[in-house]
């Protein structure tokens, strides 16, 4: 089934026309409203004019995460702030969010992507989507919930959490399509096992799953045990949210909506694009985005792109599920984790050291967060009142920076290992 | 009378209680008292020593997290209500106790406390008495013996 036939099965060839006229308008826009892009491409003497096709991508700078820090909070805005409808956040390295704004028409193509994406899951009229991702500044909830009403299916806005009520929710609603985190939807199960609820006690037919990275064992361990089939979504906030790109019935790869956020792989240490087939950063370029484009935004997701055709009929390329990150970024039920947060937090509190490791396990289905703190003669105390009273300054400090728990462990001096380079700061024992 | 406590950071984990004992033992240190006070993650090895300065460089240098505080030491009768009596002392002057520890004296018939308060020197005038000495006539003898 597809929500856009003729878009989602659109001849190559034809495509890649309309993505050299996308790219155009795009690039032209973008030089007379944004000072940011004018003053990169001024740098290296490149006009608008010279964008021909879509071929000519190459020739454009990147943008990157921290270049959206430095023009915080509207500086990359390409219409008058009137013209934005709406405003969502994702966190960043330094505590400070990143923001994106939409203008209305930026909502429809949203609405499109997604609807594209919970219609490829099996999604129609019909259905009965309950969205479990959060609804608020990130993307995930109000992204899920525009595409199911885009189909027209019903609704049911649970928002994540209260899993008890969730599972009330799908029992008595007759939910047929989960949309949550996949660490969420193992954990609805676990729920699902304590209350005595089995599968066949739900219509529950499929999920889309997306927002943190999983393996195909965890896939087949929700299908088992929820009995449903279990879809990889792909999307990032600042590009759109949910709805970049995801999976057919075949899942073998996710499509990604090209006619819109047009994808590149490059080599994450040269800035070299890398054909087809390769692993590399998948570097995403939007092409009708109004209210804040992105020129070649650098994911630092790691992926390969293929192109040959899918079964399912689709002519979009796919992108492997995400195999890695470029950068040192966790994500951690589903918030966006740096290191560096983490340390500035340390650095921030005056009396620890800078020593520290993140520890990332998942325990019942759950993200856990231990941070190793070395002990210092500054911190250290004769009373245990007093340690524990540090450990907790350190844990609220932590959760008010990062958005997502952490627990504090402290460590003898000089047990966390020190490396010659680049310091181990994380240990992630999630079997993702 | 006042001493000086050596504290140590130890991780809550086998071995780690050890590997102190085993960096004290090489330096030829007696452990005059201890006690260890813990959590799920960590603990605290408090100890007393005859030479809590030399103690204090030997564990630091050993790469420890070394802490040298001041407590009050007491000589009680080794009876019942033989503490009481020195607490009462205490909670009736309004001072804190934060944690305190008893070990067995060498003579059969007293025991002694460490007791880590939070003011120390009005602590110490209220057991021993406006005199500032060390309690009993027989107690004050034995002062000097703590560090044996």
């Amino acid at each position: 089934m597809y929500w856009n036939k003729p878009m989602e099965t659109m001849d190559q060839v034809q495509r890649s026309e309309l993505q050299s006229a996308r790219l155009i308008q795009q690039v032209r826009r973008v030089y007379r409203q944004v000072p940011f892009y004018r003053e990169q491409m001024q740098k290296t003497g490149l006009l608008p004019g010279e964008i021909r096709t879509i071929e000519d991508i190459g020739k454009l700078a990147f943008i990157t995460k921290q270049d959206m820090r430095d023009n915080y909070p509207y500086g990359l805005f390409a219409v008058p702030l009137a013209e934005i409808v709406r405003l969502h956040a994702s966190s960043g390295t330094t505590g400070k969010h990143t923001v994106v704004g939409y203008t209305s028409r930026d909502l429809g193509i949203w609405s499109e992507v997604m609807a594209r994406t919970l219609t490829a899951a099996g999604a129609n009229k019909q259905s009965f989507i309950q969205v479990a991702y959060g609804y608020g500044l990130f993307t995930g909830g109000l992204g899920a919930h525009y595409g199911a009403e885009a189909i027209g299916a019903s609704v049911i806005p649970a928002s994540s959490g209260n899993t008890q009520r969730q599972i009330m929710l799908m029992k008595d609603f007759g939910t047929t399509m989960l949309a949550c985190t996949p660490s969420y939807a193992l954990f609805i199960s676990e729920t699902m096992k304590e209350m005595g609820i089995e599968p066949t006690d739900l219509s529950l037919k499929s999920g889309v799953f997306g927002a943190e990275p999983w393996s195909q064992r965890m896939r087949l361990e929700i299908e088992k045990v929820l009995n449903i089939k279990a879809f990889d979504i792909y999307g990032l906030s600042e590009i759109i949210g949910p709805g970049v790109a995801s999976e057919c019935s075949c899942q073998n790869g996710l499509h990604v909506n090209e006619d819109h956020f047009y994808p590149e792989i490059i080599d994450p240490l040269t800035g070299q694009s890398l054909p087809y087939g390769e692993k590399g950063e998948l570097v995403l370029t939007t092409l009708t985005k109004e209210g804040m484009p992105m020129i070649r935004y650098r994911t630092r997701d790691l992926t390969v792109l293929y192109s040959e055709p899918c079964e399912c009929g689709r002519t979009l390329v796919r992108m492997s599920k995400v195999l890695g990150r470029s950068d040192d970024m966790l994500i951690i039920r589903g918030v966006n984790v740096f290191p560096s947060q983490v340390e500035n937090v340390l650095l921030g509190l005056g009396e620890t050291s800078p020593h520290y490791q993140l520890i990332v396990d998942r325990l019942d289905n759950l993200d856990n967060l231990t941070v190793l703190v070395e002990m210092t003669e500054n911190m250290f105390s004769d009373e245990i009142r007093r340690l524990e009273v540090l450990e907790h300054k350190i844990e609220a400090e932590l959760a008010s920076a990062l958005s997502v728990s952490a627990k504090v462990r402290l460590v003898s001096p000089k047990t966390i290992e020190r490396s010659e380079g680049k310091a181990k700061r994380v240990i992630d024992k999630r079997n993702i | 009378m006042i001493i000086q406590q050596i504290s140590v950071f130890v991780e809550n984990r086998p071995g780690t209680l050890a590997e102190v004992l085993g960096v004290l033992n090489e330096h030829d240190i007696n452990l005059r008292a201890m006690s260890v006070a813990d959590t799920s993650d960590f603990g605290i090895l408090r100890m007393v020593v005859n030479d809590p300065e030399k103690v204090e460089r030997i564990l630091r240098g050993a790469g420890y997290a070394v802490k040298s505080t001041p407590v009050l030491t007491l000589t009680v009768e080794d009876s019942p209500g033989g503490l009481l009596k020195q607490m009462e002392k205490l909670s009736a002057a309004g001072i804190n106790v934060e944690y305190l520890y008893a070990f067995a004296a060498t003579s059969a018939d007293e025991a002694r406390v460490v007791i880590k308060v939070d003011n120390l020197e009005r602590a110490e005038r209220t057991v021993n008495g406006e005199t500032g000495s060390t309690g009993t006539a027989k107690e004050k003898g034995e002062v000097p013996g703590f560090y044996w």
